[in-house]
């Protein structure tokens, strides 16, 4: 559609979660290892004078869950973005003229979903509450079943995926990607962050150095 | 305890750059998926134009012709143009510019187009082909073909120079010949016209005089093309590319092709033929050309005339004592002369330069076929040189040439005249030779003064317009050996010029013999107007050349790159109707020198792979025995590196990386703008947030020391 859309459209759905980085993650460079590898926890223990990881667990599955949102917005995205910097829109075939619009915001709260969903599974394997990790698994099936019968929706795209379900949406005046995809994906998430919350908070204030311990060198 | 600590560091070491390289993996990936075509959301969002021509650019020495677009392509609203008052809103009324216009075909013209031409507030245009054609007649060529690469000029026969005599073309509106800054292309599917009508009517049409709102259906056009100005500056930088850069970006590729030729009696084209031996030289075009890039049917302009040749070539190899005439005669299929005569002219500079088997000197007489499909109540008008003419030597030549032709009319349903001695000739093949020696020759055309062709140079000269008509519900196959009137009409041509050519060559025998064959001249209607891929041609081509016969309509346009379609086409079937079928093994065939015989030196022998039985699926190849012979048909001025030549063509093509269409929807600004909203309310909420968190956390110290160092009890066990 053009740069400003492109710009746009990046912006809304990676700002929050870029933010989120910049605020508590970019500051200690082990959570930026963690964010872009994961889990590095025995090199991290190895690195370390006195045996004990300099970060909480907590805190690992937070940025390992950004880490994994990012990724996973990147790639729903970069197909996008390339197509927003052509010159058309979406339309012709008579779907929704705010398609980029939805998916942005789509792709921002799937990066939250999956930030909130590393944090309860960290929860539930560390507290061993199994019904949290069952919980974690069962709504990320829910959401991806949710996108791809919503990709299967009624648009006149003849080359497109064909013989699908027909959504009807109780609020007939939004587009069907709104109430039926991004609706339902909004609710997980905020049902996951008030869950991650019970948890522990994540955000560690600066500094908090790790003492000498002289119990776990031997 | 050092080195444990080293193994240790060593498997973290590991560890990142084992994370490293899976991030660089998944970036890779990342940006791969984003740049993969034919993806959904491009599905969403764009409809390509697949059955679409672009008009491209062609340079001469002095001047560029065609179109051009920017380098991404030209966008542009779509505004559907049915009626002349249509235009008022591309041009001044509409709200949105730049405009990219839908044309009718009818609406095609010359004043309409430099209306166009003259407004900056159009991005392009696209022509739908109109269906049936127009019947005021179309012909983007020039009134004047190929004026100033004739024999009249300021010199020779000033009176008649630059069509002074007559407009040969007065339809001829020269649209091609214009050069236009934004791209056009032209329709050919009347579906696909109709999903870009649906789209305007959806989205572009004013709903009761209000002004149409966003979205817009709009359309791109990509056909940029890279040469600029004329072919002296287009191959002077292509030059220079090529001398010193290690990765040559030549931008123009210069027009060429080859020229078939063949001989009745067969001559050693290795060395130059007795000084003494006559030729009479029988000639015809095979080329054509339309306002869009590799549209040329051609029908009447160039495929009737070198059928009636071909014909006639085979009835004259018929006769038993063809071999022991005094004369010989030369068939020779002109390739490039829509193009100032690329082919005869370089065909006239090898035989001045000695380059070819046959010299100007061993002309004794010159026949040409120009258009001869409409003639009006079976006339066929002879045509000849009036400068040359007045040459004593001459005269009586050509006399005989015309007498000749008269005398093989008689039984035949095709009256001779001749036109006004003081009238000029035609553009012609023979013009060419008449500027470089004064040759009796007559040119045989359908037309007196102005062409009969309404359609000439034109995507409209189809096989309708030589009226050729099948009945309803044929199979190919039996429209391939259906009989028109057409192919009885031109086969009656192809007799009298068989005739005549036999009693030129000194033939004494009785003529009424020789007659072409009307179905064979069907076939090669069928086969060169309809489709080439019928069971005929398959049968008479190389075994691997199966890419040379294709299902959509044949076109004859020279293009750049060597041996096109047609030139290959008129060789095989010059070789089957004109040669003869020889016992020869493959090996032998292929390789005729292996086993010397002082024979094989003046054919040329071809392993065609012959038709299918109806019985099995395998076909019966067998060899050719032939004097078909390819030339370079290349202006002789990029030989001689005169770019600016006024003396020979110097047509030459641009080069271009991508050329396609599409439609698609755009929104408007505001839409655009109101994208930004979210992203800006996002930056003003982040930081109150993230400082209302730390100051959260500083609210509880308690926690910071309990919470400074985090054990993690499962791995430091695994550790000790």
């Amino acid at each position: 559609m053009t740069l400003a859309v492109f710009f746009g459209c990046s912006f809304i759905a990676f700002g929050p979660a870029l933010g989120l980085c910049l605020f508590s993650v970019v500051r200690e460079p082990l959570r930026v290892i963690i964010l872009v590898a994961g889990k590095a926890i025995e090199g991290l223990v190895a690195l370390s004078e006195d045996g004990c990881s300099p970060i909480s667990i907590q805190q690992m599955a937070y940025v390992a869950g950004l880490g994994f949102g990012l990724m996973s917005g990147a790639f729903s995205m970069i197909n996008l973005l390339a197509d927003a910097l052509g010159p058309g829109t979406v339309g012709i075939h008579g779907d929704s003229q705010l398609y980029f619009l939805t998916s942005a915001f789509m792709t921002m709260v799937m990066i939250f979903l999956h930030t909130f969903w590393g944090i309860l599974f960290f929860h539930g394997c560390e507290t061993q509450r199994w019904w949290e990790m069952v919980a974690v698994i069962f709504t990320h099936l829910i959401v991806s079943g949710l996108g791809s019968r919503v990709r299967q929706a009624p648009s006149q795209d003849p080359e497109g995926p064909s013989g699908a379900l027909s959504l009807s949406c109780s609020l007939p005046a939004l587009p069907a990607l709104w109430c039926c995809q991004l609706g339902p994906t909004v609710a997980f998430s905020a049902i996951s962050f008030l869950f991650s919350v019970i948890g522990g908070p994540p955000f560690v204030p600066a500094g908090g150095r790790c003492p000498g311990a002289p119990a776990a060198r031997e | 305890m050092a080195a444990g600590a080293g193994w240790r560091m060593g498997a973290g070491e590991r560890g990142r750059r084992g994370a490293e390289t899976l991030f660089r993996g998944l970036l890779f990936c990342v940006l791969g998926c984003g740049f993969c075509w034919g993806n959904s959301v491009e599905r969403k969002i764009y409809i390509p134009l697949n059955k679409t021509a672009p008009c491209v650019r062609l340079l001469n020495a002095t001047h560029q012709i065609g179109c051009q677009s920017s380098m991404n392509g030209d966008t542009g609203v779509i505004h559907v143009v049915e009626k002349a008052q249509d235009l008022k809103w591309v041009l001044t009324d509409g709200p949105h510019p730049p405009y990219m216009v839908l044309l009718d075909g009818e609406l095609f013209t010359r004043e309409l187009m430099l209306q166009l031409k003259g407004s900056s507030r159009i991005s392009g245009l696209a022509v739908a082909i109109s269906k049936p054609s127009p019947a005021q007649g179309f012909s983007p060529g020039l009134k004047c073909p190929n004026d100033g690469f004739g024999v009249y000029s300021n010199d020779y026969g000033p009176q008649y120079a630059h069509c002074n005599w007559t407009a040969w073309n007065p339809l001829g509106n020269g649209l091609a010949y214009e050069d236009f800054n934004f791209p056009i292309f032209l329709l050919e599917d009347a579906n696909e016209t109709q999903v870009i009508k649906q789209c305007y009517q959806d989205h572009n049409l004013p709903q009761n005089g209000s002004v149409p709102e966003y979205p817009l259906c709009a359309m791109q056009l990509f056909a940029h093309m890279h040469a600029v100005t004329n072919t002296v500056t287009c191959m002077r930088r292509s030059s220079l590319q090529t001398a010193f850069s290690l990765n040559p970006e030549e931008v123009c590729d210069a027009l060429s092709d080859y020229n078939v030729w063949s001989t009745l009696k067969p001559i050693n084209t290795s060395s130059k033929i007795n000084p003494l031996d006559e030729v009479i030289i029988v000639a015809t075009r095979i080329d054509s050309h339309s306002f869009f890039w590799n549209v040329a049917p051609g029908a009447e302009s160039a495929v009737a005339s070198f059928v009636t040749h071909l014909a006639a070539a085979e009835a004259l190899h018929k006769v038993p004592d063809v071999q022991m005439l005094p004369r010989n005669i030369m068939f020779t299929f002109f390739q490039g002369e829509t193009f100032d005569y690329i082919g005869s002219s370089r065909m006239v500079y090898d035989m001045k330069m000695d380059k070819f088997p046959i010299r100007l000197d061993n002309i004794h007489s010159f026949l040409e076929l120009s258009q001869v499909a409409l003639r009006n109540s079976s006339v066929l008008w002879v045509h000849t040189d009036p400068v040359s003419r007045r040459n004593d030597s001459i005269q009586p030549q050509v006399e005989t040439l015309v007498e000749a032709l008269i005398n093989s009319s008689v039984g035949a349903n095709v009256t001779l005249q001749e036109v006004g001695q003081s009238q000029p000739l035609p553009p012609s093949s023979f013009q060419r030779f008449l500027r470089a020696k004064s040759i009796p020759g007559v040119v045989l055309a359908d037309h007196r003064t102005s062409f009969q062709n309404r359609y000439y140079q034109s995507m409209y000269d189809t096989a309708e317009n030589i009226l050729m008509k099948y009945p309803e519900g044929l199979s190919p196959e039996e429209t391939l050996d259906y009989v028109t009137d057409t192919a009885k009409s031109l086969a009656e041509v192809a007799t009298v010029v068989a005739r005549a050519l036999y009693q030129l060559a000194g033939g004494t025998g009785n003529t009424s013999a020789i007659q072409a064959d009307p179905r064979t001249v069907s076939r090669m209607l069928y086969g060169f107007l309809i489709k080439t891929n019928n069971s005929w041609f398959q049968s008479i081509i190389k075994q691997d050349l199966k890419g040379l016969l294709g299902d959509e309509l044949p076109q004859h346009y020279i293009a750049v790159t060597t041996l096109v379609n047609t030139t290959q086409l008129v060789q095989y079937v010059l070789a089957n109707l004109t040669g003869t079928v020889v016992n020869f093994t493959k090996e032998e065939c292929l390789n005729p020198e292996k086993t010397p015989n002082p024979e094989k030196e003046m054919y040329v022998y071809t392993w065609v792979q012959g038709s299918r039985d109806p019985n099995s699926t395998s076909r019966v190849p067998f060899c050719v025995q032939s004097t078909v012979h390819l030339t370079k048909a290349a202006s002789p001025a990029f030989e001689l590196k005169q770019w600016g030549s006024t003396e020979y063509s110097t047509w030459t093509e641009s080069r271009w990386k991508d050329i396609r269409a599409r439609i698609f929807l755009i929104a408007s600004k505001e839409l655009e703008d109101m994208v930004q909203l979210p992203f800006l309310l996002d930056l003003m909420l982040q930081p109150t947030v993230f400082t209302l968190a730390g100051t959260t956390d500083s609210a509880l110290p308690s926690l910071q020391e309990d919470e400074a160092c985090w054990r993690i009890p499962l791995f430091q066990a695994s550790l000790l």
